[in-house]
């Protein structure tokens, strides 16, 4: 008999674990670990990295990722990050954050992670709200976007502006690397692929801090068909959220 | 051989004995009366190739130190009252995640803001719990300089042991005095290298956590953790002073203890049967040897500079009747003439 030879085209990364989901249909945080797995793999570092998981949706992180992890108290993993990173700096550290956790309780520990020049690398799911609570504003909420505590939309004159977060970070010399993709389509998908590896290979150069936002679905929260919460993302998500590079040392 | 007695600060001795427990990580915000230990290992870690972080809040530091412990190395963060109160969250995360740190108290005057005078209003917090859950802390009580450094050590030594968050309870007095102190070198092994993150390479990941989401995962945590605490009340130390014939008992530790210890010597000189029982370890506290001895005076008084807190647990354990308390607060010292008096 012929003997073909074959070439799988499709393959679990090995840093990602065949498990269940706990996420919700339609929700973007399998896609971007999956993404962080993939380039786990690439860059061949899985045995060398050690990852921090927020209080989130993303809390359970370390079920799906097949590496060293730990959990940190909510908005603090700049800071445990730079603990570990600090005591083993042979090590790739890198923390995965929603906006909740980052932007509102965490925001004192992202700046000075930041300003500190940290050679660590943050890995930032916006979805516009507080998902595991039940859908609340967070830092990203759009200007008269509806939420559970935002029922009448988000008022500029009662809870204020959302935060730009890549226009407060580049500012900062100790920053090295900034970029924000979409979870929209693959071709995005693979952009963002594109800057999460971006990101290690800066922290693997020992360049400095290096951050990746990420925008991404919500579909139960914001009350959405999974494609339409997509839509909503890339009409206007990604609109008051520019994708792109934002800097690179 | 010339002794290698220095005089030294308070605070400075737990910083010198940290390093020479081989603390080689340590991160701190500002506070007083503290703020001779930060700027001691800001200097002195990078001489023997440790971290020294300034963070930006006492939130930051004590989360800094569970990363740090969680890759490994004997980590250490110090404050006063009120930065004490917001570590607590991040105490109780390594307590679940069974990590071992030494965080120091040196207690001020409270609440609030209070003052920067040397107080013991903390001791509750140290001992019951402080941050949320069911969790315990062994918490070590030194009453002099030399106690500064070598509960430090003792500190690591029992972090590492038992894989949990162990406090020295100090207060300003203790850290700002100046004293002759020996710091020697205080070498043990620990198992580190069996549990901490350095990556996964050629094993299993490992995983720090303290979330269990199914009740029966979150009660087997509990049930083992219990189980260490009831392990870690082997700990018990204390010190006894002239309580052999004593007939009326003082109970006090830390800068209470040295107040209480010259009321006994005088009272000694008197004729007078006085003695100390000054607990080192306040969590586990020395129960039964206090309750044997608690047995054999006809009077026992605690003395605390707060409104009586350990108080608490000695009429726990010795019952209401026979308790006295004196207690100054604010950053106030206890009077020997008032102990006196009290004790007459």
């Amino acid at each position: 008999m012929e003997k073909i030879d074959m070439k799988p085209l499709y393959r679990i990364p090995q840093t990602l674990r065949y498990v269940p989901t706990h996420y919700c249909p339609g929700c973007g945080h399998g896609i971007l670990h999956r993404v962080v797995a993939e380039v786990i793999d690439e860059l061949g570092i899985r045995g060398k990295t050690i990852g921090i998981a927020p209080v989130g949706c993303a809390v359970i992180a370390y079920k799906y990722l097949d590496i060293d992890m730990m959990e940190a108290p909510h908005g603090r993993p700049p800071a445990v990050a730079t603990g570990i990173k600090r005591v083993r700096p042979e090590k790739i550290v890198f923390t995965y954050q929603g906006d909740g956790d980052l932007l509102a309780i965490g925001m004192g520990e992202l700046i000075h992670t930041a300003l500190r020049g940290e050679n660590i690398t943050i890995i930032f799911i916006n979805n516009s709200l507080y998902g595991m609570t039940g859908g609340q504003m967070a830092p990203t909420t759009l200007l008269g976007q509806i939420t559970a505590t935002t029922p009448y939309g988000r008022r500029i004159k009662e809870e204020g502006y959302p935060l730009d977060i890549m226009k407060t970070l580049s500012q900062f010399p100790g920053v090295a690397y900034l970029a924000r993709g979409a979870i929209t389509h693959p071709r995005e998908v693979r952009k963002i692929k594109r800057y999460v590896k971006k990101a290690f290979q800066c922290q693997m150069e020992g360049k400095g801090f290096s951050l990746v936002e990420v925008l991404s679905p919500c579909p139960i929260n914001l009350r959405k068909e999974p494609l339409e919460a997509m839509k909503w993302v890339e009409e206007n998500l990604a609109k008051n959220f520019p994708p792109g590079e934002y800097k690179e040392l | 051989m010339s002794s290698s007695r220095i005089l030294i600060s308070g605070n400075e001795a737990v910083g010198e004995g940290a390093i020479k427990a081989g603390c080689r990580f340590y991160a701190g915000y500002p506070i007083t009366p503290q703020n001779e230990l930060t700027a001691y290992m800001a200097k002195r870690l990078p001489e023997v190739g440790g971290v020294f972080i300034q963070a930006e809040s006492e939130l930051a530091a004590i989360n800094m130190v569970l990363g740090a412990s969680a890759a490994g190395a004997r980590a250490m963060t110090t404050s006063s009252s009120p930065g004490i109160s917001l570590m607590q969250e991040a105490i109780s995360y390594m307590a679940g995640m069974e990590l071992p740190a030494v965080i120091v108290n040196i207690m001020r005057g409270g609440p609030g803001l209070g003052n920067i005078a040397g107080a013991q209003g903390d001791y509750f917090q140290a001992t019951k719990g402080g941050g949320h859950g069911d969790y315990r802390l062994i918490v070590l009580a030194p009453s002099c300089v030399q106690e500064m450094a070598d509960f430090t050590q003792k500190a690591f030594y029992l972090a590492f042991k038992y894989k949990n968050p162990v406090m020295v309870l100090a207060d300003g007095y203790l850290g700002q005095m100046m004293e002759p102190a020996e710091i020697k070198e205080f070498n043990f092994e620990d198992d580190s290298p069996s549990w901490r993150l350095d990556g996964a390479e050629g094993r299993e990941p490992r995983l720090f956590r303290s979330l269990y989401l199914p009740v029966e995962d979150l009660e087997g945590l509990n049930i083992r953790l219990q189980k260490k605490y009831t392990e870690m009340r082997r700990e018990e130390t204390w010190r006894e002073y002239y309580t052999e014939d004593a007939e009326a008992l003082l109970v006090a530790y830390g800068t209470c203890a040295r107040v209480c210890r010259e009321v006994v010597r005088l009272g000694r000189e008197e004729g007078r049967k006085w003695g100390l029982f000054q607990p080192i370890t306040l969590w586990p506290y020395p129960e039964r040897r206090l309750k044997e001895l608690g047995r054999k005076v006809s009077k026992v008084l605690v003395v605390e500079m707060s409104s009586g807190q350990m108080v608490e647990d000695v009429r726990r354990i010795l019952g209401e009747e026979k308790v006295g308390f004196y207690g100054r607060m604010g950053g106030a010292l206890p009077v020997k003439e008032e102990i006196w008096k009290k004790l007459i």
